[in-house]
């Protein structure tokens, strides 16, 4: 399964985390999120999914993008994820992502972000 | 039933920095050698509440953790609401001084993690002399910086949440979740603008790339030890600090990262313990 196949299966381990969810509950927001080359748009209301979408749409706006390399997710995925690999900020250190656009919104939520874009550890493909 | 105290006992000092009058809030239990612990930026000296707990620490040492000024329970100094706190190498280098003077300390122990870790630095290259030993947790001559400060205090981020949330990543996965979320918790509580005040030392401020190379391990040992989840003082960065200072020992320490004696204290244990089983026997 690619990164972005993990990724594809987000919903899903959204609405299972209802911690996750009342966290996020007071947040909207549009925003992409960029598994190697295969963007995904999520609309967040109120801090579930409203609409998930993946592949480019045309002139779609977005308040910021997270991008990372295929690598970077897939270290970032593992159950245990390595030293250097284990956090999105580790991840923009090392120069295997970044954060772009209106960053207000991420940083106003960031536990939740941090969280959000951790979940696919919890598929059973993680290894 | 008897109640069930935690051993340590808090009180305030008051003592002058710099002329200006401070009341400073510690911990301390135990007796033998002073052992004062300083905590990371923007926390307080909660985090070594399991250090001031340990029947195998206490029975050698008097472990002492101050919060330091405008932190935790310290009271900020009069006048603090017209100023704008920002930590420096010599304010720092003052307020350890101060207090281990204030407490008449015979030559103590100083162990300090992250800006702790950074400031114990500059105690073994400035003033070596007064302690016995030297343990820095999580220090590093420079490190690069991964974050803009400038989002750690504005009215439309909270403060707490945002510092906590940025800080979260340097927790090894490995940490118990119950002591990742009280290191958080302590992020969580810290006043406006300090945890971003206290970066100013760590990253402007407080450079301390070509000074380490003098620091003399003959006139009081120096220890360093880094977690490997680390990615802000990362373990390349002591090693590569250690390897500037002749007898300097240095350890990486697995499956903890930036707050090892708060986020997984019995695994930090297996480190600690040596080490101050070390400098217990050279004073023997």
């Amino acid at each position: 399964m690619t990164p972005a196949d993990c990724f594809a299966k987000l919903p899903a381990l959204l609405s299972d985390d209802t911690d996750l969810l009342r966290r996020g509950r007071w947040l909207n927001v549009d925003c992409r999120i960029d598994i190697g080359s295969e963007p995904f748009h999520l609309t967040i209301a109120q801090g579930a999914l409203a609409a998930f979408d993946r592949g480019p749409r045309l002139m779609r706006s977005t308040a910021f993008t997270v991008r990372a390399t295929d690598e970077a997710w897939c270290n970032h995925w593992k159950r245990m994820p390595e030293p250097g690999w284990h956090d999105l900020f580790a991840l923009t250190k090392r120069g295997a992502a970044s954060f772009e656009g209106d960053l207000r919104p991420l940083l106003q939520n960031l536990q939740y972000f941090k969280d959000l874009l951790a979940l696919p550890r919890r598929l059973p493909e993680a290894s | 039933m008897a109640p069930a105290l935690d051993p340590m006992i808090g009180r305030y000092v008051r003592l002058d920095i710099d002329g200006t009058p401070h009341r400073l809030y510690f911990e301390e239990a135990g007796s033998g050698i002073p052992l004062v612990c300083l905590h990371t930026a923007g926390a307080d000296s909660r985090q070594f509440r399991h250090l001031l707990a340990d029947p195998e620490i206490t029975s050698r040492f008097r472990v002492i953790a101050f919060d330091m000024p405008w932190h935790g329970k310290s009271t900020p100094p009069d006048g603090w609401e017209k100023t704008e706190y920002r930590l420096t190498t010599a304010s720092y280098t003052a307020a350890i001084r101060a207090f281990c003077q204030a407490l008449e300390l015979d030559r103590p122990v100083v162990m300090g993690c992250s800006i702790g870790g950074r400031i114990v630095l500059n105690l073994a290259i400035a003033h070596a002399a007064e302690f016995r030993a030297l343990v820095a947790l999580e220090a590093a001559d420079f490190q690069q910086p991964w974050y803009d400060t400038a989002w750690l205090h504005r009215p439309d981020v909270h403060g707490g949440e945002v510092c906590a949330a940025l800080i979260s990543g340097l927790i090894a996965p490995q940490s118990p979740p119950v002591s990742r979320h009280e290191t958080l918790w302590m992020y969580m509580q810290g006043g406006p603008g300090i945890f971003k005040g206290d970066l100013y030392f760590y990253r402007v401020d407080g450079d301390l790339r070509e000074k380490v190379k003098s620091i003399d391990t003959t006139v009081c040992p120096l220890y360093l030890l880094t977690g490997e989840y680390d990615f802000s003082c990362t373990a390349d960065d002591t090693l590569r600090t250690a390897a500037q200072i002749p007898g300097a020992q240095v350890q990486v320490m697995k499956e903890l990262g930036h707050f090892p004696m708060s986020e997984n204290p019995a695994r930090f244990r297996e480190y600690i313990l040596p080490v101050l089983t070390k400098i217990a026997a050279a004073r023997a």
